[in-house]
């Protein structure tokens, strides 16, 4: 065994594309035997322009692009960027509008946390819950289609409100999903949470420490599963949440201890199904009479977004954790710049600790356990000469002074 | 601890009817087009698909009398679906980029774009006259 190159670490690539990975993204493991000794990984493989596009675009045609930066958190980006295009225009949102806005990104929650549960129970090979849990899903798809008229891309955030109301025969409809929830919850705990198998593969897995996850950033239920309290329904109100009781959910409530581990993540994600019900039950019990857009004709809100200047940022809880726009206008049609930073972005950079002395079957659930949304994230690929190339952090620092420079103009 | 939670909830499963709406068929038909063809002649029946809910986005129609060519729907479109013919005061509308956000039907001044409840549109010729609204 001269040969240097058969000498532990072994390296072994994963990825861009990989039956384990949903989306794609480079993976390099250093392993020892079984075990990740260091890991490293690259996004950026699913980038697609969409900010170059929306810089071709006025505000009213933007939120139907923004619907599609994500398949799963498809109100939430939209949200986010209606809500910064309303501070810089100087639109009051109707206080309706912010209800109907907050049960639809509620029933958003929902349908993606039972998602990201298949999905854990798949990655654990557990494929009869992945079914079970996909068909309890379909309600909730039921109701957001029944809303909004779509299952995926809702299209009902506009710029100034909402484009749909929710009339009273769609209450019985809200209703009768809500206490199929409710009465499941109990289950749906019961199924993940006491069976043996997912006990055996997810406590002490994937460990992410309070420390490290403060120092990393990281954001929503990735975030909140390691004891930081941190939920910006509750730290910072937006839309309804103001008027609502929102307290984030941590896994200490539930199970007495934090450990930070998948099994954390699952407790985490699963109680806030409940508390969305929560949310969405006193919505619809507080909901105000009125209009649900402060801007009717869509003639009259180009206008108005066509003479807007100045800059803002929108921020929303996802799903995943915060998510964030920052949109820059200057008196034309389409935004001077618009900027997204996604939720997986923040969260990606934890998998490195996560990942550090686990087993190579471990991956799979490490990774998908912060519900990675690669296509959310991947805003840049540098390409020259066809040639894909390396920013060093000079690099990046330079490009980012030269658009400071650019912006104060 | 319970070893296995689901076990009991399995064996319930196998009693039931299957949670999808099996369209077209209840089995796959050996050729999908030669199913519907049959379906045409009336040998065969078709399951039909989950009905739309209330204020579905179909395929979008327009009313091309009633069109003054403003051109303001070409304007909201975030697809760039919609092409103003030059030369006429009228539209025309490629449904093969259509993404069914229903903007253009609200902005329309005249009323003559709506959403219908058709669905079923899919086509390996995206220039086939099935998808093209003019």
């Amino acid at each position: 065994m001269s040969d240097e190159s058969k000498k532990a670490p072994y390296i072994v690539p994963i990825g861009p594309n990989h039956p384990a990975l949903k989306e794609p993204v480079m993976f390099t493991f250093e392993m020892e035997g079984e075990m990740v000794r260091d890991v490293d990984f690259a996004p950026g493989q699913a980038h697609r322009g969409i900010e170059w596009m929306g810089m071709r675009r006025n505000p009213v045609q933007i939120v139907h692009l923004t619907d599609r930066i994500c398949g799963i958190c498809g109100v939430s980006h939209t949200f986010a960027f209606a809500r910064a295009v309303e501070q810089i225009a100087g639109i009051e949102v109707p206080e309706r509008a912010d209800y109907i806005r907050t049960i639809i990104a509620e029933f958003e929650r929902i349908q993606s946390h039972l998602l990201w549960a298949g999905v854990a129970a798949h990655e654990l090979g557990f494929d009869s819950l992945l079914h079970l849990t996909w068909r309890v899903r379909e309600q909730s798809m039921d109701v957001i289609e029944n809303l909004t008229g779509n299952r995926v891309n809702y299209g009902i955030v506009q710029v100034g409100g909402v484009r749909r109301d929710i009339v009273p025969e769609q209450h019985q409809v809200i209703e009768d999903c809500l206490t199929t929830y409710e009465g499941l919850l109990g289950k749906l705990l019961n199924l993940f949470l006491d069976d043996k198998t997912i006990t055996m593969r997810c406590r002490d897995c994937g460990v992410l420490s309070k420390k490290e996850a403060l120092e990393l950033c990281t954001v929503g239920p990735t975030a909140r599963a390691s004891g930081v309290n941190v939920d910006l329904r509750q730290d910072y109100p937006y839309a309804a949440y103001g008027d609502l009781d929102v307290k984030a959910i941590l896994p200490d409530q539930h199970l007495g201890e934090t450990h930070g581990d998948v099994y954390d993540r699952i407790v985490v994600r699963l109680l806030e199904v409940g508390q969305s019900c929560g949310i969405i039950r006193q919505c619809l019990s507080e909901m105000p009479p009125g209009p649900v857009t402060a801007e009717e004709k869509l003639a009259k809100l180009l206008a108005v977004c066509k003479k807007a200047t100045g800059e803002a940022i929108g921020r929303v809880e996802a799903p995943r954790g915060e998510c964030f726009h920052y949109v820059r206008m200057d008196g034309k049609e389409a935004p001077h710049t618009w900027k997204v930073k996604a939720s997986s972005y923040s969260n990606l950079m934890s998998w490195i600790p996560m990942l550090r002395g686990e087993q190579i079957a471990d991956i799979p659930i490490i990774v998908a356990s912060i519900d990675p949304c690669l296509s959310c994230t991947d805003r840049v690929a540098v390409i020259r000469r066809g040639e894909k190339s390396i920013l060093t952090k000079e690099d990046l620092h330079r490009l980012s002074v030269g658009k400071t420079r650019r912006l104060q103009r | 601890m319970k070893f296995l939670p689901l076990f009991p909830e399995l064996l319930r499963q196998i009693l039931r009817e299957p949670a999808t709406n099996r369209f077209p068929a209840k089995y796959l038909p050996r050729t999908v087009t030669g199913f519907l063809k049959a379906v045409g002649e009336g040998k065969a029946t078709i399951v039909p698909p989950v009905p739309t809910p209330p204020n579905f986005r179909g395929k979008i129609t327009y009313k091309i009398d009633c069109c003054i060519g403003c051109g303001l729907c070409a304007k909201v479109c975030p697809a760039h679906a919609i092409e103003l013919i030059p030369g006429t005061k009228q539209i025309r509308i490629w449904v093969g980029q259509c993404i069914f956000c229903s903007q253009c039907t609200g902005i329309c001044p005249k009323g003559g774009l709506s959403m219908s409840d058709e669905f079923l549109l899919a086509d390996e010729n995206r220039y086939s006259e099935n998808l093209i609204v003019e």
